[in-house]
């Protein structure tokens, strides 16, 4: 037991480092992640064609395609066309290009929960399409939208370990150190999985909260 | 010039597909003295040539990994497999190189056939954990010996010993040894000594390093102008630069000794016993030299064999 909080207390410098970055690198993805998401979302729940042909296309390539190939295709093949992106904005850009596609389906999907009668009535008040989503459908498919949205933001922050592969330093690089330092890996893993259940808890209040805050009688 | 960027594009994509495909341990590989020379390209095996029989009345009294191999008529062993003329597996699934050959001799000394060699792929942040786990009987693999990792293995050897230096491209002035780092981008495996090294010692701005799991991907990136060198034991660097002649070539005087064991479990004194007297038998009647000079040799440096340690 004692040799388990030594591994820690050994190496605070590199669990700090690594949970930071993995930090950085969520909340950063995240706003970036939502906006495109969310505009990806109301692409494919608009009235025109060629936008919901984009939205559809998007999702469909991006969710079919490994993360780590997205992650392999910004670090390895643009620099090819001449493109430098350095490494950890291409970490924030492929999980934001990968999770925008599976936030765009939950946005789609709060937005079906929404009876067609609202959007119809929306829209007999002459309102525009912009005023129609942004006033009357989003605010009620929101409330459905909080649990799905969690779970994709969960899941994104848990993704942030692939970076690790690309030259970003976060909570899923510290085995690697730690194998090198010679620390046990099983005690190793064990703190990791800590870490991460300390950040994912206050994601899973914030859903708790905002799901009673939100609650209507239907 | 846009439909060639294409392609190369493509091209990446495929590899990148590819190389997630083969993560698994794919076709079973012919080992042993496979020489696929007839193959096109540069992704081809070279061996020495040298022949390993299988010794028979091999005798080890009170190894538990020698009984277990015995037992099983055959030896899975550790490897890695993308480093040029050291550790590597080429495009048709034969495996070669200096660490392979050694890895090869020894089993033969075991008294098992190379061919009957399980090959596992193990990287360097697993090789503890798969030794002490009992998933490879011996690892042979750029293996350092240090009195850290003494404390959860046992080490055979040395068998070779390398230096850490410098891996730049051939038009690359700038770069002439470890003091001429600052401000450039320095790529190495993750976590792995070399990088830490360089990064303990304020070699290069903490910024400035760049970390991939494997060295090849290192050289992909210094290619592409990313980075702008890689560093680590110059054994390993060697392979690249012949492997990508004209394009790289190794810099700076070592500065740092590595010294490369033969990886066993902790406590197996009879077996690591053995094998020392193996690696001696071999620097002796000139197998060794055999070895490298058929491997890492081509790069075009000599070697002699080292001081066994046998603590």
């Amino acid at each position: 037991m004692g040799e388990f909080f030594r591994v820690l207390a050994d190496n605070q410098d590199l669990f700090v480092d690594g949970f930071t970055n993995t930090v950085k690198l969520f909340l950063i993805s995240a706003v970036f992640t939502l906006v495109l998401g969310t505009l990806l979302g109301a692409m494919r729940v608009s009235p025109v064609p060629a936008l919901r042909a984009f939205g559809a296309a998007y999702v469909n390539v991006l969710r079919n395609t490994p993360l780590t190939l997205v992650f392999a295709f910004l670090v390895f093949a643009v620099p090819k066309l001449d493109v430098n992106i350095d490494y950890f904005p291409a970490a924030c850009i492929a999980l934001t290009l990968y999770t925008s596609a599976f936030v765009c389906e939950v946005v789609r999907s709060g937005v079906n929960t929404v009876a067609a009668g609202q959007a119809e009535a929306a829209r007999a008040l002459g309102m525009t399409f912009d005023q129609v989503l942004g006033l009357i459908v989003l605010p009620q498919a929101l409330r459905s939208m909080v649990p799905p949205m969690m779970s994709v933001m969960i899941a994104m922050l848990k993704n942030t370990t692939i970076a690790a592969g690309f030259s970003v330093l976060e909570a899923g690089a510290i085995p690697a150190y730690m194998a090198e330092r010679g620390e046990p890996q099983f005690a190793v893993l064990l703190w990791i999985t800590i870490g991460f259940l300390i950040l994912i808890l206050p994601l899973v209040f914030l859903q708790r909260f905002l799901e009673r805050k939100w609650t209507v009688a239907r | 010039m846009r439909i060639a960027r294409m392609a190369a594009l493509t091209a990446m994509a495929a590899l990148a597909l590819s190389a997630a495909a083969c993560g698994e341990e794919g076709a079973p590989t012919p080992s042993g003295a496979g020489n696929g020379s007839d193959a096109p390209g540069g992704d081809t095996c070279q061996t020495s040539g040298t022949t390993f029989t299988p010794a028979s009345n091999v005798a080890i009294t009170g190894s538990p990994t020698y009984d277990k191999i015995k037992a099983a008529g055959k030896v899975s062993v550790g490897v890695k497999f993308d480093q040029p003329f050291l550790g590597y597996k080429d495009a048709q699934g034969t495996r070669c190189g200096f660490d392979i050959e050694i890895a090869q001799y020894v089993a033969s000394k075991l008294g098992i056939d190379p061919t009957k060699i399980e090959y596992k792929e193990i990287p360097s942040a697993n090789r503890e954990t798969a030794i002490k786990g009992g998933e490879v009987d011996y690892y042979v693999g750029t293996y350092s010996i240090t009195d850290k990792r003494k404390n959860d293995i046992s080490f055979a050897g040395p068998y070779y010993v390398a230096g850490q230096a410098l891996l730049v491209r051939k038009d690359e002035t700038a770069i002439t040894g470890k003091d001429t780092l600052k401000g450039k981008k320095v790529c190495s495996a993750t976590g792995s000594t070399p990088i830490q090294k360089v990064r303990d010692e304020g070699l290069t701005e903490p910024e400035n390093i760049v970390e991939f799991k494997t060295y090849s991907e290192c050289v992909s990136q210094l290619l592409d102008g990313k980075v702008d060198a890689l560093t680590t034991d110059d054994a390993i660097l060697k392979g690249y630069a012949a492997q990508a002649a004209g394009e790289l070539k190794v810099v700076g005087e070592p500065f740092s000794t590595e010294k490369y064991g033969i990886g066993l479990p902790k406590d197996d004194k009879a077996l690591r016993d053995y094998v020392n007297d193996q690696i001696q038998a071999a620097f002796t009647d000139g197998t060794w030299q055999k070895i490298y000079d058929g491997t890492l040799g081509k790069s075009g440096s000599s070697a002699t064999p080292p001081t066994l340690e046998r603590y």
